[in-house]
């Protein structure tokens, strides 16, 4: 039917569309093209509650995305939450940066928009944010507005 | 009385044989395949007709399961605002779940039923007996080169569902309900992971292609050497194969995804 030349041809082009598929998943449908975990220094912010805040959630500036949460553990003294986030190395933020907590959407995800100060000074590895707003629970707020109506 | 309980009892016992015989088969081919690395050709012969000729199937149905999430999403999704997600919709269920179990169940259709007919029709017409008879091991000579060629097919196949999926629910998506170009793949690519989606989602890919091409050697090798006995053949893989692909899958996302 086909000389062996024509099918060698064949499987080598079948197994390079494969191969470029899996990299097309890597580098398009997942975030490995967008960050490497090499280029990125490390802060800490402190916040009274960092409600649906996850591991990954994003981290923007003016709406860009400049890094992600690596991680959020409870500080057992303070009681409050300690959110260590990754930002790219190219975006160097000033010592008086504030973070809040924001939802996208109504019902979106929590991400951490920084909003930068302007200190001379440079925020460096593992500094700690002292400027924070808590995530707003949307429970709290309804329960406000509920009392706040009562007592009028 | 006693009958019901010798048919039990034979049924029972003639499956842990097969079971045995499987397994047994299965550890002759893993030493086999060191046979077939110095032989390169042995096993082009068979990418080819596992994996090229399953190459337009996968394409198209991968496109059409894409575009069908894509519309179904949209639909969905606008009910709540959030059109936005649709990229992260179809990527994350093309590349956890439909890519390698569709592409699977239409491999174990296309390749694994065309595998057990032509195994168990060379043992029909006793062209494996021949072999042995010139001292040429079968198991070596005709079956591993076809086990390696599932087995390096399946992860690439379901590779390329997913992506051409992805790209068919953009079209629909993006290019003919109007979500934006740019939220589809920026959401995708914030939200899915490489390590935890991609990679669980090949390693799907490989463990199918490991138990689809098992499966389909094995039912041949194993048919009862009659047209009747290869057609059935033909049968349990299909079926076997779909069972396994299903209840693997639910295992396999369970240990990955959740949190067991």
């Amino acid at each position: 039917m086909q000389n062996s030349k024509t099918q060698e041809t064949l499987v080598g082009l079948f197994v390079a569309c494969g191969i470029t598929a899996l990299f097309f998943m890597a580098m398009q449908i997942s975030n490995l093209g967008s960050f490497g975990d090499e280029n990125v220094y490390t802060i800490r912010a402190n916040f009274d509650n960092s409600g649906g805040l996850k591991v990954k959630s994003p981290i923007t500036i003016a709406g860009v995305r400049v890094g992600r949460v690596s991680e959020i553990t409870l500080d057992k003294d303070e009681f409050v939450s300690v959110v260590k986030m990754n930002i790219d190395a190219r975006y160097k933020l000033p010592a008086d940066t504030s973070a809040s907590i924001y939802t996208a959407g109504l019902l979106g995800e929590q991400y951490i928009s920084l909003d930068p100060g302007g200190s001379e000074e440079l925020l460096a590895e593992n500094d700690v944010m002292d400027i924070t707003s808590s995530a707003v629970i949307l429970e709290e707020l309804i329960g406000k507005f509920f009392t706040e109506n009562e007592s009028e | 009385m006693i009958d019901f309980f010798q048919t039990l009892g034979h049924s029972v016992l003639s499956s842990f044989a097969k079971l045995g015989r499987s397994c047994f088969f299965l550890l002759q081919i893993l030493a086999g395949i060191l046979t077939v690395i110095p032989r390169p050709r042995l096993l082009t012969k068979q990418l080819y007709s596992v994996g090229v000729l399953s190459f337009l199937i996968i394409c198209i149905s991968g496109f059409f399961v894409g575009m069908v999430l894509g519309l179904q999403g949209f639909y969905i999704l606008s009910d709540f605002g959030a059109e936005e997600t649709l990229g992260v919709m179809v990527a994350a269920s093309l590349v956890r779940e439909l890519g390698p179990v569709v592409a699977a169940l239409l491999f174990a259709g296309r390749a694994g039923s065309a595998l057990t007919a032509e195994i168990g029709l060379m043992k029909a017409t006793e062209q494996l007996s021949g072999m042995e008879m010139m001292a040429i091991d079968p198991i070596k000579r005709i079956i591993a080169p076809r086990f390696l060629a599932g087995f390096i097919s399946m992860p690439l196949l379901a590779a390329l569902f997913s992506s051409i999926g992805v790209i068919g629910g953009q079209i629909v998506g993006v290019g003919l309900l109007g979500v934006d170009d740019g939220a589809y793949w920026s959401q995708m690519q914030s939200t899915l992971d490489f390590q935890e989606d991609i990679i669980n989602g090949v390693i799907k890919s490989i463990v199918f292609g490991f138990i689809v091409s098992w499966i389909a050697l094995f039912e041949g090798y194993d048919a009862v050497p009659t047209s009747e006995g290869v057609s059935r053949a033909t049968t349990r893989t299909v079926v076997n194969s779909a069972f396994a692909i299903l209840g693997l899958d639910f295992i396999l996302t369970a240990l990955m995804f959740g949190d067991i």
